[in-house]
């Protein structure tokens, strides 16, 4: 067996085995200082970004902010001739076509989807590839196939929603670090050690499905290979340098989304690891603070551009374009060295040299921990830019050890050991309207889609909280059972028909699969199922006596001001609906885990939902994620921020997503004291075990203004659930949403 | 050291709203506590709403300490602020409150006007660990037609504050035509001046997001032809306070 050695590099296990944390860890510069060392950007940068950025402003005006297809070929790692955005200017290349911002189409989820896409930007797709899938099914049609009746209507119902059943899955992410660090040649090795291993007593289904794979992988890696000598890199050897370092992990980062248009194409946990190599050039003198930069910058352009071709459909759950280019910052070792590096500074510090951006998706781990300069840097950064998210290392590390990262917005799992089944969410506000309604739909003509229970809906009676709690239950335990059976289709027919080879060739052979289920409607269920239990809440129904709307008599407490009495009712929701879900069969022995995460369907899936309890109104927004309603938590951000982080995270570890949005004002009078508060106001958050937080500070009338006049604001950038947007670039739908939500201010 | 007695959990006091998150009331973060009543009726006020002492709602001390306690995290380097309406006018449960809290170990500060007599008031603002003190004219007969009362106890506990070293931010709002006035704003810069207890002087910008509390409360509101502060008289109103206040 290969082995591979570098003498500028400490050795250990990492040399003889795919060990990339050892690696880091023998290897990594704790940095405890502050961001006086950074440097401006170069000339080049300042050309680089010029010109990309006339072609976004292109983009942006064009249909469906879509610049460019390339319709006739179906993309794959090795599919198109090398691309640039300017030759002589870029240090790190690569692009997903041979032009930058020009959409590649990648069918095998569904063909239909593609000629969709097409038809929406007026293209057609070329008879040639038509024909292939004349003989080629696809995933789409792999799960159509499968899906029984009750799922069907289920799905049109929209109790469950956003399923990946047309779209990539994504939230897998690859392990690029181990192009730099290994090379392929190693890689393919141990690829192939593996796959012989694979021989046991029964030649079944799940070992023939991993023998199949594996081989997939193995071909992957080859063509990988091939696109990274069209580019005039020889990636089968580690990477020699710094700017090799980046390089070799970027092509393999391309190599995934030139093959997979998944929902999230998160990119890992990748600044500490190649800070071990910029550490080695700066300190043999072959490389200067501002080249170190330079390199980071024109790295993180190219992460600005990845683009997928999409669906209005799909703009309406995801808004804004989103690619989940998530990397993961920060944290601390295991061994308690925090794992903040330089690196973890110059990733950041590209908001201010290229301007603020919602790509890549900047996640910081934080720990109470954490140096004080970088907690002062990160908060600054937030409040200058609002493109930061938070996610609580001290709650994830007693979990995933110290080398997770986050997939998408809040999926945490171990960096090439771990992957998962994306599963979207149920609408569970829906759901207590079907048990009030007897299981039946006041949206969908009074169909019947839940089970048939008892109708409680009595224009002449209140609601009884114990016999609203009986029905509840048994709707949530029939759909959490659905909703199970609904994703093992999906994933199997995902495997077999669009399976992630690149992205898990850099995976160990053995990992760890979970079956990640969500809800959304938090909010609303809570404050509903509490006005029925501390409020008179009388239906008003239907021809059909179904409850449409509500009288809601006195007060009741609502979630997002720190008050028990509703906030348990939270807790309680969650771990039940946790509990019925995971005793389901999942599919490949995946663990079953839930999100509390809406991204932007927030506002989809309140179109989709008559008037609940709460008083609010047929077709309103839900609150995003675990967030309170908008305008109902009036006790100030701390005691909304409190409800938040009751909710337990050991039922939801695949994310509880919280945007706390505020006006600078309101934060402090001066920057100084706006980053100690905010500082205080996340020690304490994580502190109480809170999962995540997005941190918008923002002025409303700017919103209100980018509506307006977009083309002066085209580098605006909001958290929403989980994510980040540009602002100008959400439907005026969304952006009345994320207006109207609440931000903290105070007279 | 403080006895915490039974009796002062059970002290009641009417309050009108929590803020989890302040962060423009004291050091650092701060969990405020808006009583209900105020004696006075500033013109300015934008929050009419907390003068009737029957308004709000009935809390005990120790229920409110215990709301307080759960967000201690967040205020490790803050502290909580007893704000209003006038807080001392309930100076009994301000008493109560701050004993807890003070015992707890937490920072704490009172936002009054000072216009409670300090026979009443003392006892709340020893047990405090500083005073906001807003000062709302420094000219008697101006504060009474401005606010319904006259300066008096103010300048009274500013002189208590400085006899037992109480720390002190003055405030001071920056009212177009009444209070931004050059001989008034001089003599504002001077008195932060004259007080070694004087930590800080924050002068506050009048706005006009409190009017439409007026009109839902159904009261005329006296200054609704005066517009908002602008950033320019603002600045000037600064500048001619910092002057007199650091000037040999």
């Amino acid at each position: 067996m290969m082995e591979i050695y570098n003498d500028d590099f400490n050795s250990g296990a990492w040399n003889r085995v795919i060990d990339v944390r050892d690696f880091i860890l023998r290897n990594f510069s704790p940095y405890y200082g502050d961001d006086s060392f950074l440097t401006p950007p170069t000339e080049r940068t300042k050309q680089l970004w010029a010109e990309l950025k006339e072609k976004m402003e292109e983009e942006r005006v064009a249909k469906g902010h879509v610049l460019d297809i390339d319709e006739n070929t179906i993309s794959t790692i090795n599919s198109h001739k090398p691309g640039y955005i300017n030759k002589d200017l870029e240090q790190i290349v690569g692009l997903q076509t041979d032009a930058p911002l020009k959409r590649a189409i990648m069918p095998f989820g569904g063909i239909r989807l593609v000629k969709t896409q097409l038809a929406t930007y007026e293209r057609e797709l070329p008879a040639d590839i038509d024909n292939v899938f004349k003989y080629r099914k696809t995933h789409n049609d792999g799960v159509f196939d499968a899906y029984t009746d009750e799922m069907k209507l289920a799905r049109h119902a929209g109790i469950i929603t956003g399923l990946p059943d047309a779209y990539g899955r994504g939230r897998i992410i690859g392990d690029y670090r181990r192009v730099a660090l290994y090379g392929t040649a190693f890689l393919i090795e141990q690829k192939k050690h593996a796959k012989d291993e694979m021989i046991r007593d029964v030649m079944d289904s799940g070992l023939i499905q991993k023998r199949e794979e594996t081989a997939e992988q193995i071909k992957a890696l080859h063509e990988f290979e091939e696109m990274a000598a069209s580019y005039g890199f020889d990636v089968t050897r580690p990477a020699q340098n710094f700017k090799e370092a980046v390089q070799w992990l970027y092509l393999g980062y391309l190599a995934a989304v030139k093959e997979q248009n998944g929902a999230a194409m998160s990119i890992g946990r990748i600044s500490t690891f190649l800070d071990c190599f910029a550490e080695n050039d700066l300190r043999k003198g072959i490389i200067t603070e501002s080249e170190v930069q330079e390199i980071v910058d024109h790295f993180i352009m190219k992460l600005r551009i990845v683009r997928f071709l999409r669906v209005p459909a799909y703009d309406e759950l995801f808004s804004g374009d989103p690619t989940w280019v998530t990397e993961s910052i920060g944290g601390m070792s295991v061994d308690g060295r925090p794992l903040v590096t330089k690196m973890s500074f110059r990733f950041l510090h590209t908001l201010r040299n290229l301007g603020p951006a919602p790509e890549p998706n900047l996640t910081v781990l934080w720990s109470q921990r954490l140096p004080e300069g970088f907690k002062r840097f990160c908060a600054e950064m937030s409040i200058k830019t609002s493109s930061i998210q938070y996610e609580n290392d001290d709650l994830m590390r007693s979990l995933f050890g110290d080398d997770y990262g986050i997939a998408c917005c809040v999926s945490a799992m171990r960096i090439g050991k771990q992957m998962q089944f994306f599963g979207a969410r149920v609408n569970l506000a829906k759901t207590l309207l079907y048990a009030i309604n007897g299981g039946m739909d006041v949206k969908l003509d009074n169909k019947q889609v839940g089970p048939e229970l008892r109708v409680l809906s009595d224009d002449k009676r209140p609601l009884d909280f114990v016999e609203v709690m009986v029905n509840f239950e048994k709707v949530t335990e029939w759909l959490a059972k659905l909703y199970m059976d609904t994703l093992n289709i999906i994933h199997y027919m995902h495997d077999k028909y669009c399976y992630e080879r690149i992205e898990m060739a850099l995976h160990d052979d053995k990992i760890l699969r979970t079956m990640a289920g969500g809800i959304a409607g938090l909010s609303v269920l809570v404050d509903s199922l509490s006005a029925i239990k501390y409020a008179k809440v009388t239906p008003i129904c239907n021809e059909s006596g179904l409850a449409v709307e509500f009288k809601i008599e006195g007060d009741f407490p609502k979630f997002g001001n720190d008050d028990d009495r509703v906030d348990q009712i939270a807790v309680d929701v969650v771990r039940s609906f946790y509990k019925k879900f995971a005793k389901h069969h999942a599919y490949r022995g995946a663990k079953p885990t839930i999100s509390i995460l809406t991204i932007t369907s927030n506002v989809m899936y309140g179109k989709k939902t008559a008037s609940t309890p709460d008083g609010r109104m047929a077709g309103e927004p839900f609150a995003p994620g675990a967030n309170p309603m908008h305008g109902r938590d009036t006790n100030g951000a701390v005691a909304s921020l409190r409800s938040v982080s009751k909710l337990p995270y050991h039922c939801a570890e695949d994310g509880i997503s919280n945007t706390f949005s505020i006006v600078p004002e309101s934060l402090g009078a001066n920057l100084a004291e706006q980053r100690a508060n905010l500082i205080a106001l996340m020690d304490g958050y994580f502190g109480d075990r809170a999962h995540h937080l997005n941190v918008n500070v923002l002025d409303r009338n700017v919103l209100l203004d980018a509506m307006d006049y977009p083309e002066k604001y085209p580098q605006l950038t909001i958290r929403v659930s989980g994510y980040a947007v540009n602002f100008v670039k959400l439907t005026r739908e969304q952006q009345m949403d994320v207006i109207s939500r609440t931000f903290h201010e105070k007279l | 050291m403080l006895l915490v007695v039974p009796s002062m959990r059970s002290c009641k006091g009417r309050i009108h709203s929590f803020e989890s998150f302040g962060t423009l009331d004291g050091p650092g973060v701060r969990y405020v506590v808006f009583l209900q009543g105020c004696p006075l009726h500033c013109k300015f006020c934008h929050n009419p709403d907390t003068w009737p002492s029957n308004g709000g709602t009935e809390y005990t001390a120790g229920a409110v300490f215990d709301k307080i306690m759960r967000c201690r995290s967040y205020i490790a380097t803050g502290g909580v602020t007893l704000s209003g309406g006038e807080p001392l006018l309930q100076a009994g449960f301000c008493e109560a409150l701050l004993g807890l809290l003070c015992d707890a170990g937490i920072h704490t500060a009172i936002d009054t006007s000072g216009a409670i007599p300090l026979n009443k008031s003392s006892k709340a603002i020893e047990l405090a660990d500083m005073l906001l003190l807003d000062i709302k004219s420094p000219c008697s007969v101006a504060c009474k037609e401005l606010t319904g009362q006259g300066n008096e106890n103010a300048l009274a506990t500013l002189e208590f504050c400085e006899s037992i070293g109480k720390r002190v931010w003055l405030r001071h709002v920056v009212v177009p035509g009444i209070t931004y006035d050059e001989a008034s704003l001089i003599e504002v810069g001077k008195l932060a001046k004259q007080y070694s207890c004087v930590e800080k002087l924050d002068l506050l910008k009048y706005h006009k997001l409190g009017a439409s509390k007026w009109e839902s409360l159904g009261i005329a509101d006296p200054l609704t032809n005066t517009p908002a502060l602008s950033a320019e008289e603002f600045a000037h109103a600064k500048e001619i306070v910092e002057y007199n206040k650091n000037k040999g």
